[in-house]
């Protein structure tokens, strides 16, 4: 089996659901990929404890209970040639040949560094949602949510229902942005809903605005944290901190397939037109990577995509439904601006490259992040700057923007000796 | 959740843990360290989606996999820095 | 303000090397980098320092350079690690060639050994089986070129030297012009690499691409720099495209894979078949690479001379105008010989070397 699929999408999230279903329907052949064992994405992460949400999992069984979509869970995109990806799952590498694609990629959680940041027990908001759902035991454990953005009442909601004990959610976003944000939601009804229905869940634990956890303590691990806010400086003793600062689109993929991007604010996103095309003619992308905006506006954006790469018409009224759903990016960025308490957090002594150990103070007297990187080592482990780097352009260090293979660490065996295309199976089903 | 329980060895010491979840979840449940730095401070899962690569540990003999990308398997050995 | 003993025109690890050594002799140093200080070929070299004995000019440098880079095995920056380099024969047939070999570095000064089969396996127990032999330079070693040149530049500031973060436009009698209008007056050193016709088009240089995989980090795998004995044949070659197994352990555990040479490669992609053919060369030797994870892969261009041997001296029919470039594969080893060769000319002062085998002149007569 070597025939090419007419179109490879990548990401399992509400996006590349969306993007693989509207592509099938249209009778291409498929291949959707992902690198998580389950389909989903982040915000519809596979719960081992409580499944799929009901959206996500009629959004799943859409793309895979229809002919024509080939699912590959496992699966890393770590290198791009013309016409074909290479891939590897944790077999094999082989090369996978496409003829349209579409890159539904997501987002990364935005981590920014302050004192204590790398001791054990301090995770991402998002990361604690994802570790709790891959079946961390948080039963009785003490959580203090902090940083910005609406994910961390998302977080507050995983760790409540998996058993913690959540002391409290600290927004560094003031007491009267935060209203004006939530007065602004009634333009996307669904959205007024999410954020009502996580605020009922939330009912009893303390939303604090204004307030910043300004460093994490603890020998080996977390004990403590110092906070400040509205109501001066405290230290509350926790187990956890989950802390995160909003997220950001993951271009890896886009920029090494030599898409071009565009900087709106401080974070780059995917350019594309109205139809989702990117720069290059052959490929499409949507959802967060071209703007945090929300899973409404990435199925939506993933369905266009989907069409556009099948090659069919896009309806007026769809296109006009992912206008106004993408407004909601701005309406986002505009209100969870970080405040300068937060970019001043880190210290020289405070470790911003977590893979090499290098100190804040070790990159200030850089001129550019090419020579920081090449005389502290900043960004070139194993994690290829992936966090780093989003944190040294969220405080004015300049952004990053290697976009060379491999896209993810990969198995040299894959790079040198890669597979024949295996046969693969369709519709191999999803587990709930 | 499953109510499958699956045997890893950790460090050498066998555990059982629930199945299907990752061995990331698994070590933080059972409270061990996952990783030593460079300079020789401990780290532990933070982004929990396979960005970050503080949840390094060797599985199976394989130094450097992510923790939190690989669903436990029995007879899986997980090996950390301390 | 603006005259200077010697203006330095870029700063990979060649100029930088050149402006330590003149602010070393007390002259005034301007040094012109419009980049990161070297962020070129210097980055991306592997950092072997290996005397390469294939042409006895070429050896001759080799050698005196290697001798001044002991100066830098304490410097904690430098990354210097005695590592040793292993020549890997695969056949009879290399093998055979090893006591010439072998006598050339003798004669050089240089300590090597012949390495029987079972001794290579002891060596390093990870190669693939049925290989000849080798032979063992123990004294060489691996450096992090890029923090050196820095380093460089930084002692030559300290010592007074001017840096201009400027692109130099066009020399001129007595000088020469930056991007920015000013004009510096001076002798002038032309060492930008592969850029040196931009500045001096007379004298031809060509870019031999070449691309280095790295790994993860882990438990040693190898302990020398390792070369297959066919690398010198890929290396001086006329292929337009080869490969060589070539594979170093870095001080930090990661493993540096190469390597591959490219003329006429006008982009500096990754070519994902030329990565795929050098890891299939390193796996003929490392089979066990195979299991272990890339990190990055990056690519860089070695700056060729018409005949192999680096430009060094004073450019005929140019007043005051001096160039050091040109130096292949060899410019991290070789720079440190480079610089003093080419600052005692300057100063008119006896060379330690015979200079000829690198006067510019030769390719212009």
């Amino acid at each position: 089996m070597t025939e090419a699929f007419d179109i490879a999408v990548i990401g399992a999230g509400p996006a590349g659901l969306a993007a693989a279903t509207a592509a099938a329907g249209a009778g291409r052949r498929v291949v959707l990929i992902d690198s998580q064992p389950t389909a989903g994405g982040q915000v519809w992460r596979h719960d081992v404890a409580h499944g799929y949400p009901a959206p996500a999992r009629r959004s799943i069984q859409g793309a895979m209970s229809g002919h024509g979509v080939t699912w590959l869970p496992e699966t890393q995109v770590v290198a791009a040639e013309s016409g074909h990806l290479l891939v590897q799952d944790p077999r094999r590498g082989y090369r996978l040949p496409y003829r349209s694609l579409v890159i539904a990629s997501g987002a990364r959680e935005l981590l920014l560094p302050f004192p204590g940041w790398t001791l054990p027990g301090v995770v991402g908001a998002g990361g604690l949602q994802a570790l709790a759902k891959q079946g961390w035991a948080l039963r009785g454990r003490r959580v203090l949510i902090a940083g910005s953005g609406p994910l961390l009442l998302a977080a507050a909601h995983t760790a409540r229902r998996h058993g913690a004990i959540v002391l409290g959610v600290h927004e560094q976003a003031s007491a009267a942005t935060i209203h004006h944000f939530a007065r602004g939601l009634w333009r996307w009804p669904g959205k007024l809903a999410q954020a009502a229905s996580l605020r009922l869940s939330l009912a009893g634990i303390g939303y604090y605005p204004g307030s910043v956890v300004t460093a994490a303590l603890g020998d080996d691990a977390l004990s403590a944290v110092e906070i400040e806010g509205p109501r001066g400086h405290e230290r509350l003793d926790c187990d956890v901190l989950a802390v995160g600062f909003g997220l950001v689109p993951d271009l890896t993929l886009a920029r090494h397939l030599g898409c071009a991007t565009r900087t709106d604010h401080v974070h780059a996103q995917v350019d594309v037109n109205a139809q989702q095309r990117t720069s290059r003619d052959d490929t499409f992308a949507a959802g967060e990577s071209c703007g945090i905006g929300g899973r409404d506006c990435a199925r939506l954006e993933g369905t266009i995509a989907g069409l556009a790469a099948a090659g069919v018409p896009i309806p007026a009224a769809l296109l006009h439904r992912r206008d106004h759903a993408r407004a909601f990016t701005r309406h986002l960025d505009r209100h969870f601006i970080l405040s300068p308490r937060v970019h001043d957090l880190a210290r020289d002594d405070t470790v911003v490259c977590r893979c090499e150990d290098v100190p804040l103070g070790a990159i200030r007297p850089h001129a550019n992040g090419r020579s920081a990187k090449l005389a502290t080592r900043c960004g070139m482990g194993a994690c290829q700057g992936r966090i780093c780097g989003a944190a040294l352009t969220e405080l004015g260090h300049g952004p990053s923007t290697d976009a060379r293979p491999p896209v993810f660490p990969t198995r040299l065996s894959t790079l040198g000796e890669p597979d024949r295309l295996p046969s693969l199976p369709v519709s191999r089903g999803i587990s709930t | 959740m499953s109510g499958d329980r699956v045997r890893l060895t950790v460090n050498g010491v066998p555990v059982d843990v629930p199945g299907r979840i990752s061995v990331a979840a698994a070590l933080l449940g059972l409270e061990r360290p996952f990783r030593r730095s460079l300079s020789g401070q401990r780290r532990a899962p933070l982004c929990g989606m396979g960005v970050c690569f503080e949840c390094r540990v060797r599985i199976d003999g394989r130094a450097q996999q992510r923790a939190c990308q690989v669903t436990v398997r029995d007879a899986m050995r997980v090996d950390t820095d301390d | 303000m603006s005259t200077f003993d010697l203006i330095v025109i870029g700063a990979g690890i060649v100029g930088a090397a050149c402006a330590e050594k003149a602010t070393a002799e007390g002259l005034k140093v301007a040094i012109i980098e419009p980049g990161t200080v070297g962020g070129g070929a210097t980055a991306a070299a592997m950092g072997h320092l290996v005397a390469m004995d294939d042409d006895p000019a070429e050896l001759a440098l080799s050698r005196y350079s290697l001798a001044l880079w002991e100066a830098f095995t304490d410097l904690p920056l430098a990354e210097f690690s005695r590592c040793g380099t292993l020549w890997i024969a695969s056949n009879d047939d290399e093998f055979s060639h090893i006591p010439a070999k072998l006598a050339r570095l003798a004669d050089a000064g240089i300590e090597a050994e012949l390495v029987e089969a079972a001794y290579l396996y002891e060596l390093e127990p990870m190669l693939a089986r049925g290989l000849r032999g080798g032979l063992r330079v123990p004294r060489e070693g691996v450096v992090y070129p890029p923090a050196i040149a820095r380093h460089l530049v930084d002692r030559a500031v300290e010592r007074g030297a001017t840096f201009h973060a400027q692109h130099a436009s066009h020399l001129q009698p007595g000088g020469v012009t930056l991007q920015n209008g000013s004009v510096l007056h001076g002798p002038v050193l032309v060492a930008t690499g592969c850029a040196l016709p931009q500045l001096l088009p007379s004298l031809p240089i060509r870019a031999r691409k070449g691309h280095l995989v790295i790994t993860e980090r882990y438990a040693p795998m190898v302990r020398h720099q390792l070369l297959e004995l066919g690398y010198a044949d890929s290396a001086h070659g006329a292929d337009t495209a080869s490969v060589a197994f070539n594979v170093q352990p870095r001080p930090t555990g990661q493993i540096l894979i190469g390597s591959s040479r490219e003329y006429d490669a006008n982009d500096a992609d990754v070519s994902m078949d030329m990565v795929r053919r050098m890891l299939q060369r390193s796996f003929c030797f490392l089979p066990g690479l195979r299991d272990l994870d890339a990190l990055r892969i990056w690519t860089g261009f070695r700056p060729v001379s018409v005949d192999g041997l680096p430009y060094l001296g004073r450019v005929p029919g140019m007043a005051d105008t001096w160039v050091a470039a040109g130096h292949e594969g060899l410019g991290v080893t070789t720079s440190l010989g480079s610089a003093s060769l080419l600052i005692d000319q300057l100063l008119s002062r006896a060379t330690a070397i015979d200079a000829t085998p690198y006067d510019p002149a030769r390719v212009l007569s």
